[in-house]
């Protein structure tokens, strides 16, 4: 048998629901070990410490996986030292690829996010006024250190080469299987490159007005999840349900549409938008019928930017020439 | 503060740019910080094309168009409406002064308002200063 192919996942500033969706392979992740050999897997599955990860050789890697965006000085230490080690490097899941959830944070101040963190929040209890330090003296002797917050949120592909992109919050399991066997069959797709099927999440959802031939009307009234219960037959946008399907990839399967849930836009954008939250915006505008919806929709949702480009923050145009000089960051 | 800004003009063909070339035969003087872009129609300006002409630096971005109702595509012009309302909120709330775009109707016969329209908007970006993206520069 060839040799097997040296596997590894990071979990730079995510949730590990990406590590999550990966278990989810359940069997056929331990057929699956015939050919894979996981060298590291940290710091949620294996035991393994980052000091194992520096001492081994370059290159050694051939398949890496980072999941979650760079947010402190951690992530970005340990995925640099993951990209000298391995051969093909993949973004892995909406954070590592376009900033996800926590790039949101990039629209309050450093001081505002440890402000509500620390002291603000409703079950936080800090009279003292204490905030968390990258040093700490203990008992005079043990300097204690914490990695310490970036001042902006990255993609993993501001501050290293990426090799594949791969949306999805969490992306579906099956990119894993898909890639192993590109490697197998060394058929590997140009680098830089997303792996997608191409398609939006209309084209895989089961209530596109085309394939079910409903007629298709421009809307005149905004609703949210909470406010009614969508009809599970008839299109989310013709219901109301401002809905992100048109323009993100349907890598999914529309498993967000199967359950009455409009979509958000976390497997990133279909191929020829430069900017999801512009074409989002473009997109629903062309589907009310006037300026009125417009504006009802405005008031409904009030944060337009946390809408948008609520997994996709740190790709934003703007925020890309704000953050031109991020690469520099220590 | 004597800065020229530098603005973006994406102009139906129909009216918008038929009232610029309007406003040189009548030679009306406005000044030139304005660069514009013939389009179709104004539905046919992207949003995004509005952010990347932000992203690159430019200090502002003007969209013209056929007033609402003379658009040769029906409602092309209704469309744009609808996308800049939204697209300002979105730049708003994403920290940049949505002032810095700017949607007018200008028909074909308006020359003159052309004119006005580039140096009002003009004199406001120069009280504005440089579009933040490119530093202060």
């Amino acid at each position: 048998m060839a040799e097997k192919i040296k596997t590894a996942f990071l979990l730079a500033g995510g949730c590990a629901g990406c590590e999550m969706s990966v278990v989810d392979l359940s069997e056929h992740l331990v057929d699956a070990l015939d050919s894979l050999e996981i060298v590291f897997w940290a710091p949620t599955v294996l035991d393994a410490k980052y000091s194992d990860l520096e001492a081994m050789p370059d290159k050694s890697i051939d398949l890496a996986f980072v999941d979650g965006m760079i947010r402190n000085t951690e992530n970005l230490h340990t995925v640099k030292v993951l990209r000298d080690k391995s051969k093909v490097l993949v973004a892995f899941g909406a954070c590592a690829s376009m900033g996800g959830i926590a790039a949101m944070g990039d629209l309050h101040t450093k001081e505002e996010l440890f402000q509500e963190a620390y002291k603000d929040s409703f079950s936080t209890d800090n009279p003292d006024n204490v905030y968390p330090s990258p040093e700490y003296l203990l008992d005079g002797k043990y300097n204690l250190t914490l990695p310490a917050i970036l001042d902006h949120c990255s993609t993993l592909d501001q501050v290293v080469d990426v090799d594949y992109f791969v949306g999805g919050c969490p992306p579906n399991y099956t990119f894993v299987g898909k890639l192993v066997n590109a490697i197998i069959a060394g058929d590997l797709p140009p680098a830089g490159s997303w792996l997608t099927n191409g398609k939006a999440v209309c084209d895989v959802c089961k209530r596109n007005p085309a394939t079910t031939n409903q007629e298709r009307f421009l809307v005149d009234e905004v609703k949210r999840t909470c406010d009614d219960r969508p009809d599970p037959e008839i299109c989310l946008l013709q219901q109301g349900f401002m809905c992100f399907g048109p323009v993100t990839q349907g890598d999914c399967g529309g498993s967000c549409l199967n359950v009455n849930i409009p979509c958000r836009g976390c497997g990133g954008p279909i191929p020829g938008i430069k900017d999801f939250g512009a074409r989002c915006a473009s997109m629903l505008a062309s589907s009310m019928t006037d300026d009125a919806t417009a504006q009802k929709f405005m008031d409904k949702f009030n944060n337009m930017a946390k809408l948008f480009y609520r997994y996709s923050h740190t790709t934003s145009k703007l925020n890309h020439a704000i953050a031109g000089h991020k690469e520099d960051t220590p | 503060m004597s800065y020229t800004p530098n603005i973006i003009g994406f102009a139906c063909q129909w009216c918008t740019y038929a009232g610029a070339d309007l406003a040189g035969n009548l030679r009306a003087k406005y000044p030139p910080s304005i660069k514009l872009i013939k389009v179709p129609c104004s539905g046919r300006v992207e949003p995004e094309y509005v952010m990347e002409a932000f992203a690159q630096g430019a200090d502002g971005v003007l969209v013209g168009g056929c007033h609402i109702g003379d658009c040769h595509y029906k409602n092309g012009n209704h469309k744009t409406s609808r996308r800049m309302m939204i697209l300002s909120k979105l730049l708003e709330d994403s920290g940049f002064d949505a002032k810095r775009l700017r949607l007018e109707w200008i028909s074909g016969a308006e020359g003159y308002r052309f004119a006005e329209v580039a140096e009002e908007f003009t004199k406001e970006l120069q009280e504005m200063g440089p579009n933040p993206i490119k530093g202060g520069k």
